[in-house]
C-alpha cells in the first residue's frame, strides 16, 4: 500500500476492526481511534513534506495509486487516488482535523463503540473523497462520510432541537448530494460512448480539448452549483448548517464544518467551473451576490445569536461567502485565495467547535447569557478562543488573513464585482469582528455568574486535552507565517483551472496576479 | 431443459420422501432440498450444463439464452437461501412442512420456466405456476387470521390480474394471430395503430404489473407481505418480483419493441408514481414486514426506471439491481425469521436491544437497510447509480427522464427516514425486557454471511456481475 492509500484506508480498516471488539472495552475504542488518526495525520504530514520532491504523472498528480479490485472497468470507474496542489493541502488539513476530532471525543460517554466506528468511517470517507481522482469514488467517499454525520447528530447530539436538526440536515444534504450526483452522471454522459470514463484527469483533458455543448452546460452547471452549493451552505440554502452544527457532538461538527463541507467547494473548483466554462462565467455574478448573502445576511444573523454554538455555526457559514467570492472572481489570485481559506477555515472551524464543546462539557450550557468570566477558570481555553476569534476576524499572522486578502485582491480585479467586494470587505471586517468579540466578552470576560455550578467546578484543560487545540492553532500560525508552503503548491493548479475556465473570454491579467502572489 | 426437469423431479421427491420419513426428520428435508438446489446452482457455472447451450425448444415456446441463464441462476440462489430460512421457520408451521418445501421448489420451477418463456402460453403457464403455489404458501400458517387474510387477498387480486392478462393475450392473439414472441416482434410494427391490439398489450401489462407490484396494482403487497410466513414473503419479494421483471423485459423488448418505443411516457409515469407511493406509504409503518412491503413497491419503481429507460444500460441495470436486491432483502428476512420468533406483532420496537443479543444479526439488518437506502459501499448504491445513469442518458431525447430522475432522488431522500428508523430501533431503541442472547444454527449463519458478502461484493466489485448482466440483455432489443 502506498502512503496515499494508507491515509484513507487505515481509518476504514480500524473501523472494521473495532466492530469486532466487545463494547465493554471503551478505552480500547478511544485509544484505537486516537492512535489511528494520529498515524493518519503523520502520514498526511509526510505526504505534504515529500510533495515537492515527488515525481508527478503527466497530468500533474503525484503519489498516484490505484486499488485495482475496486470499480468497474466497463463503465470507466477505477479506484484511483492522487494529489496535486489543489488537494494536497486539503488532505493534510483533513488528517490534522480528524486527529483533533478524535482527541476531542472524550465528551462521548455512551455507546462509544458505535461513535468511534462512525468517526473512523467518516474520517476515511472524507480523506478518500479529497484524494480520489475518479469522479465516481469522489462521490462515493463523500456519501460514505456524510451518512455517519446524520447518525452522529441524531444519536449523540445535544439540545432540545436535536431531532429537528437531524431531519433538516439529512434532507438538505441528501438532496444536495443527489443533485450533484445527477450532475456528475450527466457530465460523464457527455463523453462519446466508447471513451466514457470517470477519471478526472482524462475528463479534464477531454473537456479542455472539446468544449461541452452549451445546452449541456446549461443543464449541468446549475445542477452542480445547486448541489454543491447546498452542501457548502451557500445562501439561501444555509439554514441547515448553524442548527445542525449547534446540535452535533463536537467531533462531528469539527469534521463536517471543517473538512467534509469543503467537498462542495472542491467540486466546484475542480469540476464544475473548468468543465462548464461558458455557463460558469455567466453565473459568476450570481455566485458573487449569493456569496454576499452569506457574508452579510448570515453575518447579521450570527450577530443576533444568543447561543455560542449557533453563533459559531453561523460564522462558519458566513466564511463560506468569502470562498465563493474568491471562486466568483475566477482569476489566479482569487481562486488561490479561495483554496487557502478552505484550508484555513478547516482549522478554524475545527478549533472553534472543539473549544465550544469543551466549554459545554464544563458548564452544561452554551447560552451566552448564562456564561461569563470563564477566562479566570479556563485560562488556556480562553486564550485559545481569543486566538480563534482573531483568526476569524482575519488578523494578520493567521492563515485566514492570507486567504481573505488574496480573495479581496482577486475580486477587486474584476470590475463587475467591485460593489460586492466592497460590501464583503465591510461585512468580513466589521460584522465578523462584532460577533466574535462580543462572544469573547460574553463568555470569557466580565464577572463570573457565581450562582452557577460551573463557576466553582470548571477546570481548565490538562496537557492532554490542550493538544488538539494547540495543534490547530499551530497549524493556523505556521501556514499563516509561511503561506508559500501552500500557495506555491496551489498556484500551478489554479492557474490551469482558471485558464481552462476563461479560455473563451478575454484573457485575464494573469501576469500581474502572479507577481502579486509571489511578492507576498 | 434438464435443469427444469431436475427441479420438478426434486419437488416430487420431496413430496414422496414425506411419506416415508419419520416426523422428527422431516424438518431436515429442507436442508436436503437446499443442498440439491445448491448443486444445481453450482452446476450452471460448469461447462457440462444445458445452460451453456443456447437454443429453443417446443417450437420456440421455450428459449434458452443469456437472459434466461442469468435469471435461472438468480432464482436458484434465491430458492437455496429461502429453503434454509424455511427450515429455520419450520417449528412455527403446524403441519405439512414437507409440502411447504416442495411448494417452494415448484414455485422455483415456475420461475425457471418464466425465465425461458418466449410464448404467451409459456408466459401464462409459468405465471400461474408461480402464483398458485404462492396462494398456498402465503396462507400456510393457517391458524393465523392475518395469514388467511393475506392468502385470500392474494388469491382474489391474483385471479383478477390473471383474468386481465388472459383477456389481453386473447386480444393480441386475435389481432395478430401470433403466440410466439419472436414472431410477434416481426409483425407488431404493423399493429402499432390498432386499438384492439394496444388494449391487449395494456391488459398483459396489468397482469405483469401485479406481479412486480407496480402502481396501480400494488394494493395487495403490504397485506400479503405482513400476513404471510416470513420465508414466503422473502421468496415473494425476490423470486416473484424478479420473475415479473424477466417476463416484462421479454415481453416489452422481445415481443413488442415497436410498441414499447412509443410507451416511454406511460413507463415514466408508472415508475415515478410507484416510487413515490411506496416511499411515502412506508413512512408511518411500524410492522417490519409491512414496511418492507411498501419498500418493495418503491423498489419496483426504481427497477421500472431501468425498464423505462428503453436502452440496454437500463435493462442491465435492472438485472444488476435485482441481484443486489436478492442479497439485501434476504438478509433482512433472515433477521426477521430469527428475531421475530417470539413476537406476534413483528413491530419494529421488537428489534430494540438486538445489538446486545446478537451483534451479527444487528449488523446484518443494519447493512440491509443501508443497502436498501442506496448508500455506499453496498449493493443498493451501485444499482441505483446504474439506473440513474441509464435514465439520464435518455434525458437528452426526452426531458421527462430528467423529471423521473428527480422523482427517484426525492424517493431516495424519503426512504432514508424509515430505513434509519429501523437502524435507530436496533441500536438506540429502549431495550425490551428480553435480553437473552440469540443462538443461530450454522446454516442460518451461512445465509447471513452470504448475504453480507453479496452486498459488499456487488457494492465494491461490480465488474463481474455487470458483465454477466450486460451479456444477458444483449439478446433483448
Amino acid at each position: 500500500m502506498t502512503t496515499l492509500t494508507l491515509i484513507f484506508a487505515l481509518p476504514l480498516l480500524a473501523a472494521i476492526v473495532l466492530a469486532f471488539v466487545p463494547r465493554s472495552f471503551a478505552v480500547i475504542m478511544r485509544a484505537v481511534a486516537v492512535g489511528v488518526t494520529f498515524v493518519t495525520m503523520l502520514l498526511g504530514i509526510l505526504m505534504f513534506w515529500q510533495f515537492n520532491g515527488a515525481a508527478a504523472e503527466a497530468n500533474g498528480y503525484k503519489f498516484v495509486s490505484t486499488i485495482p479490485w475496486l470499480g468497474a472497468e466497463s463503465l470507466g470507474i477505477a479506484c484511483k487516488f492522487g494529489v496535486d496542489g489543489l488537494n494536497v493541502g486539503l488532505v493534510l488539513m483533513g488528517a490534522i482535523v480528524a486527529f483533533a476530532a478524535a482527541c476531542c471525543s472524550f465528551e462521548i460517554k455512551t455507546r462509544e463503540k458505535e461513535f468511534y466506528i462512525l468517526l473512523l468511517v467518516m474520517t476515511g470517507g472524507i480523506l478518500g473523497a479529497f484524494m480520489s481522482t475518479d469522479l465516481f469514488f469522489f462521490y462515493f467517499f463523500h456519501e460514505l462520510a456524510l451518512v455517519p454525520t446524520f447518525i452522529m447528530i441524531g444519536v449523540w447530539g445535544r439540545g432540545e432541537r436535536k431531532n429537528f436538526a437531524t431531519f433538516q440536515i439529512t434532507i438538505y444534504l441528501s438532496i444536495g448530494a443527489l443533485l450533484a450526483l445527477i450532475g456528475l452522471i450527466a457530465l460523464y454522459l457527455q463523453l462519446p460512448a466508447d471513451v466514457r470514463t470517470f477519471d478526472i484527469p482524462t475528463l479534464t483533458k477531454y473537456f479542455a480539448e472539446n468544449t461541452m455543448a452549451k445546452s449541456a452546460q446549461m443543464f449541468i452547471f446549475p445542477l452542480l452549483l445547486l448541489g454543491f452549493g447546498i452542501l457548502v451552505s451557500l445562501w439561501p440554502f444555509h439554514s441547515w448548517a448553524a442548527l445542525g452544527y449547534g446540535s452535533a457532538p463536537s467531533a462531528t461538527a469539527m469534521l463536517h464544518a471543517g473538512v467534509l463541507k469543503k467537498f462542495g467547494l472542491y467540486g466546484l473548483i475542480r469540476i464544475a467551473i473548468p468543465f462548464c466554462p461558458e455557463v460558469a462565467q455567466s453565473h459568476l455574478q450570481l455566485i458573487a451576490w449569493l456569496a454576499l448573502g452569506n457574508v452579510l445576511y448570515v453575518g447579521w444573523v450570527a450577530m443576533k445569536q444568543k447561543n455560542l454554538n449557533l453563533l459559531i455555526g453561523n460564522s462558519s457559514v458566513a466564511h463560506m461567502g468569502m470562498i465563493f467570492l474568491g471562486i466568483a472572481s475566477l482569476n489566479l489570485i482569487g481562486v488561490t485565495g479561495a483554496v487557502v481559506i478552505m484550508i484555513a477555515h478547516g482549522f478554524l472551524a475545527a478549533l472553534t467547535f472543539g473549544l465550544s464543546g469543551y466549554i459545554y462539557n464544563q458548564t452544561g450550557t452554551l447560552e451566552m447569557s448564562e456564561l461569563g468570566g470563564l477566562a479566570k477558570k479556563l485560562r488556556f481555553i480562553g486564550v485559545a478562543f481569543v486566538m480563534a476569534a482573531m483568526a476569524g476576524c482575519g488578523l494578520p499572522g493567521f492563515l485566514n488573513f492570507v486567504g481573505e486578502v488574496s480573495v479581496f485582491f482577486g475580486a477587486w480585479q474584476v470590475p463587475a464585482l467591485r460593489t460586492v467586494t466592497v460590501l464583503a470587505v465591510w461585512g468580513a471586517l466589521i460584522i465578523g469582528a462584532v460577533y466574535m468579540l462580543r462572544a469573547v466578552r460574553a463568555v470569557f470576560h466580565g464577572p463570573a455568574q457565581e450562582n452557577r455550578t460551573y463557576a466553582t467546578n470548571a477546570t481548565d484543560a490538562n496537557l492532554w486535552r490542550k493538544l488538539p487545540y494547540a495543534l490547530l492553532i499551530a497549524s493556523l500560525l505556521v501556514f499563516g507565517f509561511f503561506p508559500r508552503l501552500l500557495t506555491d503548491k496551489i498556484k500551478p493548479v489554479t492557474e490551469q483551472i482558471v485558464n481552462m475556465a476563461t479560455v473563451k473570454s478575454a484573457p485575464p491579467a494573469t501576469s500581474g496576479t502572479v507577481v502579486m502572489v509571489e511578492s507576498k | 431443459m434438464s435443469l427444469e426437469i431436475s427441479v420438478v423431479a426434486l419437488g416430487i421427491l420431496v413430496l414422496l420422501a414425506d411419506l416415508w420419513l419419520p416426523a422428527e426428520r422431516k424438518r431436515a428435508l429442507g436442508y436436503a432440498a437446499a443442498a440439491a438446489l445448491a448443486l444445481l446452482f453450482l452446476n450452471t457455472f460448469t461447462s457440462h450444463c444445458s445452460c451453456a447451450a443456447t437454443g429453443e425448444a417446443f417450437g420456440g415456446m421455450f428459449i434458452q439464452d443469456g437472459l434466461a441463464v442469468f435469471f435461472k441462476r438468480f432464482f436458484l440462489l434465491a430458492a437455496v437461501l429461502v429453503l434454509i430460512l424455511a427450515v429455520e421457520f419450520a417449528d412455527r408451521i403446524a403441519a405439512g412442512i414437507s409440502e411447504y418445501y416442495s411448494l417452494i421448489v415448484f414455485a422455483l420451477a415456475g420461475m425457471l420456466f418464466a425465465a425461458s418463456s418466449n410464448d404467451f402460453a409459456m408466459l401464462f403457464v409459468s405465471i400461474e405456476l408461480i402464483t398458485i403455489t404462492f396462494y398456498v404458501l402465503t396462507s400456510f400458517t393457517r391458524g393465523k387470521v392475518a395469514a388467511l387474510e393475506s392468502g385470500v387477498k392474494y388469491l382474489i387480486l391474483g385471479a383478477l390480474s390473471s383474468a386481465f392478462m388472459i383477456y389481453g393475450i386473447a386480444l393480441v392473439w386475435g389481432t395478430t394471430g401470433k403466440f410466439n414472441f419472436s414472431e410477434l416482434a416481426m409483425v407488431s410494427p404493423n399493429f402499432v395503430e390498432n386499438k384492439l391490439f394496444l388494449f391487449g398489450v395494456l391488459f398483459i401489462l396489468v397482469g405483469l404489473g401485479f406481479k412486480i407490484a407496480a402502481f396501480p396494482f400494488q394494493m395487495w403487497t403490504p397485506d400479503v407481505y405482513q400476513g404471510a410466513p416470513a420465508p414466503t414473503t422473502a421468496f415473494l419479494a425476490i423470486g416473484s418480483k424478479a420473475a415479473g421483471f424477466v417476463l416484462l423485459l421479454r415481453f416489452l423488448f422481445g415481443a413488442i419493441p415497436s410498441v414499447t418505443a412509443h410507451w416511454d411516457k406511460l413507463l415514466i409515469v408508472v415508475s415515478a408514481i410507484t416510487i413515490l407511493y411506496g416511499n411515502l406509504c412506508a413512512i408511518p409503518q411500524r410492522n417490519l414486514k409491512r414496511l418492507l412491503g411498501y419498500s418493495s413497491i418503491a423498489h419496483a419503481g426504481y427497477l421500472l426506471l431501468g425498464v423505462a429507460a428503453l436502452n440496454a444500460a437500463g435493462q442491465s441495470a435492472v438485472l444488476y439491481y435485482l441481484s443486489g436486491y436478492l442479497f439485501t432483502t434476504l438478509a433482512a428476512f433472515a433477521v426477521i425469521v430469527i428475531v421475530m420468533r417470539h413476537l406476534d406483532s413483528e413491530d419494529i420496537s421488537g428489534l430494540a436491544g438486538l445489538h446486545q443479543r446478537s451483534p451479527l444479526l444487528a449488523a446484518t439488518l443494519t447493512l440491509a437497510m443501508v443497502s436498501l437506502a442506496g448508500i455506499p459501499p453496498l449493493a443498493g448504491f451501485f444499482g441505483k447509480f446504474l439506473l440513474l445513469t441509464a435514465i439520464i442518458e435518455q434525458g437528452a431525447t426526452n426531458h421527462g427522464y430528467y423529471c423521473l430522475a428527480f422523482t427517484a432522488l426525492v424517493g431516495v431522500v424519503i426512504s432514508f427516514y424509515y430505513y434509519f428508523g429501523v437502524i435507530k430501533a436496533i441500536y438506540f431503541g429502549k431495550s425490551a425486557n428480553d435480553a437473552s442472547p440469540i443462538t443461530m444454527s450454522l446454516p442460518m449463519k451461512a445465509v447471513v454471511c452470504v448475504c453480507i458478502a453479496g452486498m459488499f461484493w456487488l457494492g465494491l466489485m461490480p465488474s463481474s456481475v455487470l458483465k454477466l448482466a450486460n451479456e444477458a440483455v444483449a439478446v433483448l432489443k
